[in-house]
């Protein structure tokens, strides 16, 4: 499928699919993208698995961070990709081996090849796009800075998807 | 509402009118958008506030910053508008006062059209140069040649008025842009007079539209606001003057307004920065009102247009008037430019000259019995006001002449009353103009 734009409806099925997300790049800066969004979606009820080679073992917001995708002990349903373009290609092929369902590149982030063999290997696929900034607009949350959400909608958005869990 | 996974149907401007940035409440289930005169929002817990306070998730914390009735009224101006978000403010010089706190530092310049609303003349003009030391030079052509050739590379901006306040002059909206493009910096439009029911400036290469939200958008002469809309399609990082916007930010840690946010960093910047500095949020109340305005622009739009039609082919047929300036009329030299970028209509103000002069002038706006004479347009009721000895008081007789505002002048905004009913008073009032 072509990847200029996603109906609502492939994302939001995609967020209500998913429970495990792998972020590799995740960074261990309190004040870095990757760091915020992993804490976000914690917040939403997703267990987030960081990957970073470079601080493989420690600790980042409660979870172990591992080396590579292929050391996570337990299922991954989604990859949430932090890494260029180019770093995007081999993640991918990683989450086509650990059996991902779902290959998510961050804003900026575009690997046409790479999302071709997820497609082939049947796992879908959204590219530049930030999984934070789209579960916000979906939410409704997204508005609250005046951001437009182009949702219209006819029902009561829950404040709170999920119960707090951090 | 589409079965194709990659494509999201689209909603027409009518029903993004009505229903857009707002929900049922999601306490309550209220349908109409409730009035949340707060000041303040509990925190769940610290780590909650932090997060907030970092930019970390969005919410609400005070509302100098962000608002749950005023953010609707945001999102929603950024959904007619086509672009990526919205920050309301407590008017439409606000509104300009913000923008340009983004783009410019001291020492530095923005072109602008002369042909501006009187007060937007007297801000960049005087009040910008001596507390900010932003310089507005004023480019007198209006083709885009002019502009490009009044670039410097203290240029930060060009500003424009798709339909230029008094009246009658449409600007060339995608060929002023093509010049911001080529110089690598933000087109803003004031499109208060359009709206964007008749122009969506963003469409024709607009970085940010502002609004003073006050005139049609409110539509009923009862709330004083502001907004400026961000197209989210600059790169403020790539173009690399614009510090507020890609440096490190001081205020939060150093971070980076550009690169965190993407497309959301304008409007983010506006509201954490923006109005969390300077100060000019836009109050509940006003927001509430201007949102249920907003429900029926397009229906207003519609009669403002065709009342203010009519209205000028019975002034241009009238023995006492010397000339009519509206773009809708097929003989004005802005006709064209007018058909190009407002098809549906050339709005409701508009200027036209007494053969009487200036005392000509101060004798019709005091012999109208259903007009009101006052300082506003974009109103349900007409409106009329002489320029001259009004809005446009302040500026030199050169200014005068250069904005448009000679002494003859008399702008009106057409209300969407009988259309009949409008053009008797003017046509009495005419009677008493020349006697």
């Amino acid at each position: 499928m072509q990847h200029d734009t996603y109906g609502d409806s492939y994302l939001s099925d995609i967020l209500a699919s998913v429970k495990t997300i792998a972020m590799v790049g995740a960074s261990t800066n309190w004040n870095r993208p990757s760091y915020f969004v992993m804490k976000y979606l914690q917040s939403k009820g997703f267990r987030v698995i960081p990957v970073n080679p470079g601080v493989a073992g420690e600790q980042l917001l409660g979870e172990t961070v591992y080396a590579r995708l292929e050391d996570i002990p337990d299922p991954v349903d989604m990859v949430d990709v932090f890494r260029n373009a180019e770093a995007a290609g081999p993640v991918t092929d990683s989450a086509i081996a650990i059996n991902a369902r779902i290959v998510w590149m961050q804003i900026g982030v575009r690997n046409d090849e790479a999302a071709a063999r997820a497609e082939a290997a049947g796992l879908k696929v959204v590219m530049n796009r930030c999984p934070k900034i789209e579960y916000m607009r979906l939410h409704g949350e997204i508005g609250w800075n005046g951001i437009n959400s182009n949702v219209i909608t006819n029902r009561k958005r829950p404040v709170k998807a999920v119960k707090k869990l951090m | 509402m589409t079965d194709q996974p990659n494509e999201q149907r689209t909603f027409g401007f009518e029903t993004r009118a009505v229903h857009a940035g707002a929900a049922p409440d999601p306490a309550t289930g209220a349908r109409a958008t409730p009035i949340y005169q707060t000041t303040s929002y509990v925190f769940d817990d610290v780590e909650d506030a932090a997060a907030l306070f970092n930019l970390q998730k969005m919410g609400f914390i005070y509302s100098r910053l962000t608002n749950p009735t005023v953010s609707v009224l945001e999102e929603r101006i950024a959904s007619l508008e086509g672009g990526r978000g919205a920050t309301a403010t407590s008017s439409g010089h606000a509104a300009q006062m913000l923008t340009f706190f983004a783009l410019m530092s001291p020492g530095e310049e923005f072109l602008s059209s002369r042909k501006l609303y009187g007060g937007s003349l007297n801000q960049f003009a005087n009040s910008f140069p001596r507390a900010f030391g932003w310089k507005a030079i004023f480019v007198d052509g209006e083709d885009a040649d002019s502009y490009r050739r009044a670039l410097t590379p203290k240029t930060k901006a060009i500003f424009i008025e798709s339909l230029a306040n008094p009246g009658g002059v449409v600007s060339d909206i995608a060929a002023i842009a093509e010049v911001a493009r080529e110089a690598n910096i933000p087109l803003i439009v004031d499109n208060t007079m359009a709206t964007p029911y008749l122009c969506r400036p963003i469409e024709h290469g607009a970085t940010l539209v502002v609004h003073s939200t006050t005139k049609f958008l409110s539509g009923h002469g009862n709330s004083v606001g502001g907004v400026v809309v961000d197209s989210g399609k600059f790169d403020w990082t790539a173009a690399g003057k614009y510090p507020a916007l890609s440096d490190p930010e001081p205020g939060y840690h150093g971070l980076r307004f550009h690169e965190t946010f993407g497309d959301l960093a304008f409007t983010i910047h506006a509201h954490a920065i923006g109005l969390r500095d300077l100060g000019p949020n836009q109050q509940p109340m006003n927001a509430f009102l201007t949102i249920t305005g907003i429900e029926t622009l397009a229906l207003r739009m519609e009669r403002h247009c065709a009342n203010a039609l009519k209205v000028a082919e019975f002034l241009q047929g009238h023995p006492a008037v010397a000339w009519v300036n509206y773009a809708g009329l097929p003989d004005s030299p802005y006709n064209a430019l007018s058909r190009k970028y407002m098809p549906k209509g050339a709005g409701s103000v508009f200027t036209f000259g007494l053969k009487g002069g200036f005392d000509a002038g101060v004798a019709m706006v005091e012999g109208v019995e259903l007009f009101s004479h006052l300082a506003n347009i974009g109103d349900t009721r007409s409106l009329i006001i002489h320029p001259a000895s009004t809005t446009h008081r302040q500026l030199s007789e050169e200014g005068l002449k250069a904005s448009g505002a000679t002494p003859d002048v008399i702008r009106l905004s057409i209300g969407i009353e009988s259309a009949e009913d409008i053009i008797a008073d003017l046509d009495q009032a005419l009677k008493k103009a020349v006697r």
